[in-house]
């Protein structure tokens, strides 16, 4: 950034000769400070996770939570400045009730991404503002199934409703990462914070785009990601909190709910597990054993 | 039958109270309806609007688009039912638009019920909603006076409805071939004319199906036998 100095950096409504708003640059720094969050979409669900730094020993455990759910089927994890994040959420709760005032259905998550990506490019625009520090993973399940309008009571007649278009599917699990700046893209495994490369390196090795892989083996990933991510950061102690939404049929039965506990410890012990494996594999390189 | 004066859904629900309209105010002294059928829905109006006992208008569409397969029949007010009619077309729109999808016949329904409930005293709107969408296949909902909500297998609204209640629950069928529905609406909606003094002039239909919608056109001439369009 050669250009740091040169006073173009001062403001968000002003760019510099070259085109940049360094606002939004110092934003992404501040992201890239927090622990890490994880995303992943798979066939059957969404799970999030998030490495929680302990700032201090007197700090409660589990008591924290830095997943949050937006609506029934929503969630929202997010690295960065922990405040920041709090207010994002609150927006994107008040967009999925707006959704549901205005159209009587659930907000899909691809419409709720779009909503806060519109929300956080408003702040790169003002003087009298500064872009959020945060970074969020936005995860969801659209309902798979025939949903009653909200507030139906009943299900209405058991006969009529002919011409329906057999063998489709409807809804499903979504994925977006939102940035500081508002850009927003559509992920099959998303990861921010401080151990991102190394997470999104250990992503990539899941081909989370064949599909293959269910809810239930993304939260021992995830677990594990997280885990890995947090390596270079060994020194300091860190809690993992994670969530998932899965379909009707699925675990969650379409919302957005914790990881059950005895899970998530399965989760970590396997994490471990596998971390401690890693260091030995390095030592012997018998890369191609480490499958379990 | 005795019509009450308040207007209010605790008379019958269904049927529009003419008292309840300004002076001068144009109604849709009317017969409507909505059914299920094998392939989707099909809606079926008569055409007459009155002032009074003037007809301000003999060839009136009753139909309404507020998206490609979702439409609506109006009875009540017609100043109130078309500016609902419009609300709701925008708003599906704009649904559209934002989620990349057709809206499905129940948000349709639940905005306008939104509407009318909000409303409630200050319209005369009895509508009947019915559409068609890949997810749930043909739908119908009926929201008279009060501004509830009801789903149902057909509806039948508007003053001539009280004529036909026998026919329909005597020859509604589940799962009707096309032809046979739109036989089925004609007929309903030629005794409703039949009886009911302020329904009248032409026959008009929508059958709204995976192929989009289909306008059928019926004319008095030919003891509405011939299809016109």
């Amino acid at each position: 950034m050669t250009s740091i100095g040169t006073g173009y950096d001062l403001a968000n409504s002003i760019y510099s000769p070259d085109g940049r708003n360094f606002q939004v640059e110092y934003a992404v720094k501040a992201v890239e400070n927090g622990g890490t969050s994880i995303g992943i979409r798979c066939k059957d669900g969404v799970v999030l996770a998030v490495e929680k730094v302990i700032a201090s020993k007197l700090l409660k455990p589990n008591a924290n939570k830095r997943i949050a759910t937006v609506d029934r089927h929503l969630g929202i994890v997010y690295s960065g400045m922990i405040p920041d994040g709090r207010h994002l959420v609150d927006r994107a709760r008040d967009e999925a009730r707006n959704h549901r005032d205005t159209f009587k259905s659930p907000i899909p998550t691809r419409d709720l991404a779009n909503r806060m990506g519109g929300y956080m490019q408003a702040y790169t625009l003002y003087q009298s503002v500064r872009p959020f520090g945060v970074t969020a993973i936005l995860g969801g399940f659209d309902s798979d199934l025939e949903q009653p309008v909200d507030g139906e009571v009943g299900s209405g007649p058991s006969c009529g409703g002919g011409g329906k278009v057999e063998g489709q599917k409807h809804g499903g699990p979504w994925l977006a990462m939102i940035e500081p700046s508002g850009t927003y893209w559509g992920y099959y495994g998303a990861a921010t914070g401080k151990g991102r490369q190394a997470a999104k390196a250990e992503l990539e090795k899941l081909n989370l785009a064949a599909g293959e892989i269910t809810i239930k083996e993304a939260v021992k990933e995830a677990a594990r990601i997280i885990y890995i991510a947090h390596d270079d950061n060994k020194d300091k102690d860190f809690e993992l909190e994670m969530s998932w939404i899965s379909g009707s049929d699925g675990p969650t039965k379409g919302k957005h709910v914790e990881v059950p506990s005895d899970l998530l410890a399965e989760a970590e012990g396997l994490a471990r597990k596998a971390i401690e494996k890693d260091l030995e594999g390095d030592d012997e390189e018998e890369k191609d054993k480490m499958e379990e | 039958m005795e019509f009450g004066k308040s207007g209010f859904l605790n008379e019958d629900g269904i049927h529009v109270d003419m008292d309840r309209l300004k002076n001068g105010e144009v109604n849709l002294g009317t017969s409507i309806m909505a059914i299920t059928f094998k392939d989707g829905v099909i809606l079926g109006a008569d055409s007459r609007t009155t002032t009074g006992a003037y007809i301000a208008n003999r060839v009136t569409d009753k139909l309404t688009r507020v998206h490609d397969t979702i439409w609506c029949c109006r009875s009540g007010s017609a100043a109130d039912t078309q500016a609902v009619a419009d609300i709701v077309q925008y708003q599906l729109g704009l649904f559209s638009m934002q989620s990349g999808k057709p809206p499905t016949t129940q948000t349709a329904a639940s905005i306008f019920q939104e509407i009318c409930y909000a409303n409630k005293d200050r319209l005369s709107a009895g509508l009947i909603i019915a559409g068609w969408d890949e997810r749930h296949g043909g739908q119908v909902y009926s929201i008279p006076l009060g501004g509830s909500l009801h789903k149902q297998p057909y509806a039948i609204g508007g003053s001539g409805s009280t004529y036909i209640y026998g026919f329909c629950d005597a020859n509604w069928r589940e799962g009707m071939e096309e032809a046979d529905a739109v036989g089925f609406v004609k007929e309903a909606l030629k005794e409703a004319i039949k009886w009911d003094g302020s329904s009248g002039g032409v026959i008009r239909m929508v059958v709204l199906t995976a192929k989009g919608a289909d306008r059928h056109l019926y004319l008095p001439d030919t003891d509405y036998t011939v299809r016109h369009n």
